[in-house]
């Protein structure tokens, strides 16, 4: 076990917090709100020592580059959210945020999603070498590879049949959207999968910890 | 003037980004660098903003004596000695500033997400059924995928991590592609509102 | 009560206990699995040793302590792959918690490889704003972080020199948990600046992320910590990642005997109300 007081106390929050698996109580609410306090300071802090300092206080303070005035007063203003009063004006520094955003959004998800992504999908439908490497070697790997580029292609258009088209799901439009579901379904499955992998992976970080950090077992 | 006032500015900042995407030349270009630049200013004071209503909720909470507010001086003592040891000790390697985060702020913020290993292990069993055969496309796809991305499904069976694969990089991708899509189309378009002050829900409130 | 609506309703702590029992007995008592390496993997590592001693690669920290045990490893594997090869390291956070915990996977790495802060390897520090952060760099670097995290000025870093924009960036590879994050990074730096770019993401989002490796739009990808331990497989170490692949292996088996088990007894209860 390790004498290192900062260890000791890592792994006292650690079961402080793991204590909530049993049900709520002190040891949990005293841990979260530390947590939630520690962690705007440290936000808080690195707001200081990474933009405020240098990217306001040296041009404008420093360096004499009064532009920088703009800024600093929408800034201002975008405090005086916390007022009941002049709330009003932090509307001015949010329209900027917005505006901004919503430039840089529309061009980005145009050219990065609609357009590159609806690129990637108008290749080959039928990619001959892999149906060849199929009938030399029949086997399910080789079978998936062949068929890998019309799932792509079906599955994508499918799946924007059952998003764009508000008409009722009947005919030839169900069963498009029918299959669009099933690729969705297939989508939302292997997500699911990775969640589950992520939250265990997070468990094992924890527990590797207390057995090996903190109690030296391992 | 409190109306039109911001939406003239997210019009003018909305074009400029726009516009010098078409046109990277001055004074499109020139605009852009000293909107970006100005951004990263302001973005922080809306940060800021989100720390000082934390304070201000738990403030009230301990003057007003409401439930639970000896937790609140716990937030506000754990903010206090943070922030104060930042201030004076600076925040590199080796200071106290990094000692807590090493060993207050980051065991609590990685057990605190542990925890949800145990809730989703306990929603597989009493939520996850096959109820329809798409509940049933979406489990087979999640036990396949789960098992084939672990060194336990190379061990069952040694194709299973290449059938993985293909789940994730044939159907998986074309599902989430039609998904993003649609997403950024939807985002096209509601970028493109908010540009022409069409939508103003942004603006909502005092 | 019938055994199936026993089943059914059995306490959520017994499951709690055997979750943590199905991570802890494999880390007391390894299996060995072996670890077979993926395909976005692969191509991630590709990307790394393609690049001759030297060139610049731009690490971004988009991660925090909630999801450390999946990120952690890659930044540690990754540094050390860069180190390895001589390769220089701009850092940068888009979150500022990845600050620190970069700055540590750096040192380390440093330590080990004998590598100088400001030669080898500097750390920008954070940024607000994720996706103009990243346009801002695209135009001009040193006015956008003119000081490390620390705020040492640029100009005192020999690393630095040189370096403009992220045309002086042979690669960029953005560690991230959430947005910002790579999607921003292959948006801005790959769709306006045609870098190449390489991510390490968490489990959650690694689905999202195959459109742009199926189009071209991101070099590698590492998803979770079995992305890490891939990686580390790759370089032949056993990190954290590592260690952790036999824990994960039978905590998978659990949850899909869960879910058989449940819906085994959904089915039999199904029957016999019919």
């Amino acid at each position: 076990m390790t004498t290192d007081i900062g260890t000791w106390i890592a792994a006292l929050l650690t079961l402080c917090i793991l204590s909530f698996l049993y049900k709520d109580n002190p040891f949990y609410k005293f841990a979260e709100h530390l947590f939630v306090g520690v962690s705007a300071a440290y936000w808080a802090c690195y707001y200081i020592y990474n933009i405020l300092i240098p990217n306001l206080y040296n041009p404008l303070f420093v360096q004499g580059q009064l532009l920088y005035i703009i800024p600093l007063a929408l800034g201002i203003m975008m405090i005086m959210k916390l007022f009941p009063q002049p709330a009003w004006m932090s509307r001015f520094p949010l329209a900027f945020i917005v505006g901004t955003y919503a430039g840089y959004n529309f061009i980005t998800y145009l050219q990065t999603y609609a357009i590159d992504q609806v690129r990637a999908t108008l290749v080959r439908f039928v990619a001959l070498e892999s149906w060849q490497e199929f009938f030399a070697r029949p086997g399910a790997v080789t079978f998936l590879s062949a068929i890998a580029l019309p799932v792509v292609v079906v599955g994508v258009i499918t799946g924007l049949v059952y998003f764009f088209f508000s008409r009722e799901h009947k005919g030839i439009f169900g069963g498009l959207a029918k299959t669009g579901v099933w690729f969705l379904m297939i989508a939302f499955g292997a997500s699911f999968g990775y969640t589950v992998m992520a939250r265990i992976s997070l468990l094992i970080g924890r527990v590797y910890f207390l057995l090996h950090n903190w109690l030296h077992i391992i | 003037m409190r109306r039109q006032g911001p939406l003239i500015i997210t019009f003018i900042t909305g074009a400029v980004i726009i516009l010098q995407y078409f046109i990277p030349h001055r004074p499109f270009s020139d605009l852009q660098q000293l909107f970006n630049t100005w951004f990263l200013v302001i973005a922080v004071f809306a940060l800021i903003l989100g720390v000082g209503n934390l304070g201000k909720i738990h403030f009230e909470r301990v003057f007003r004596r409401r439930e639970n507010w000896p937790y609140s001086i716990v937030l506000i003592l754990g903010f206090i000695i943070m922030f104060g040891a930042g201030i004076i000790w600076g925040i590199q390697r080796g200071t106290p500033f990094y000692y807590i985060f090493w060993n207050v702020h980051i065991p609590m913020g990685s057990t605190m997400f542990a925890l949800l290993a145990f809730f989703v292990a306990s929603a597989s069993y009493r939520a996850f059924r096959a109820r329809t055969p798409e509940a049933t496309v979406l489990l087979i796809s999640a036990i396949v995928v789960m098992l084939s991305r672990v060194p336990l499904g190379n061990f069952i069976w040694k194709e299973l991590p290449l059938i993985g694969d293909w789940i994730m990089a044939y159907p998986n991708m074309a599902g989430q592609r039609a998904i993003w899509i649609g997403i950024a189309l939807g985002v096209v378009s509601t970028s493109l509102r908010i540009i022409l002050g069409i939508e103003r829900t942004y603006l909502a409130g005092k | 009560m019938n055994i199936i609506e026993r089943f059914e309703a059995v306490d959520r702590r017994i499951i709690f206990l055997l979750i943590i029992l199905a991570v802890v007995i494999p880390l007391l008592f390894p299996i060995g699995l072996k670890i077979e390496v993926s395909d976005p993997v692969q191509r991630f590592y590709n990307a790394i040793e393609e690049l001759e001693p030297g060139s610049f690669v731009l690490l971004s920290a988009e991660y925090d302590a909630s999801t450390m045990p999946e990120v952690y490893p890659m930044n540690e594997a990754l540094v050390s792959h860069c180190f390895s090869k001589d390769l220089k390291i701009v850092s940068i956070g888009l979150w500022p918690q990845g600050v620190s915990l970069n700055q540590e996977a750096m040192e380390q790495g440093a330590r080990e490889y004998e590598k100088e802060y400001g030669v080898d390897y500097v750390n920008l520090g954070y940024k607000a704003g994720g996706i103009v952060v990243i346009s801002a760099l695209g135009e001009d670097i040193p006015t956008t972080f003119p000081q490390d995290y620390a705020l040492r000025p640029i100009e005192q870093f020999k690393i630095m020199e040189g370096i403009e924009n992220l045309d002086n960036i042979d690669l960029i590879v953005s560690l991230s948990a959430g947005d910002p994050g790579v999607r921003e990074w292959v948006m801005i730096a790959h769709g306006r600046y045609g870098k190449n770019v390489c991510g390490g993401v968490t489990a959650v989002s690694a689905p999202a992320f195959y459109p742009f490796l199926n189009a071209g739009q991101l070099k590698g990808l590492m998803g979770g910590m079995k992305g890490a331990a891939e990686y580390e497989t790759l370089l032949k170490q056993t990190g954290t990642a590592s260690a952790g692949m036999d824990a994960q292996s039978i905590a998978h088996g659990l949850i899909i005997f869960f879910i058989l088990f449940a819906n085994f007894f959904y089915f039999m209860g199904k029957r016999r109300r019919r």
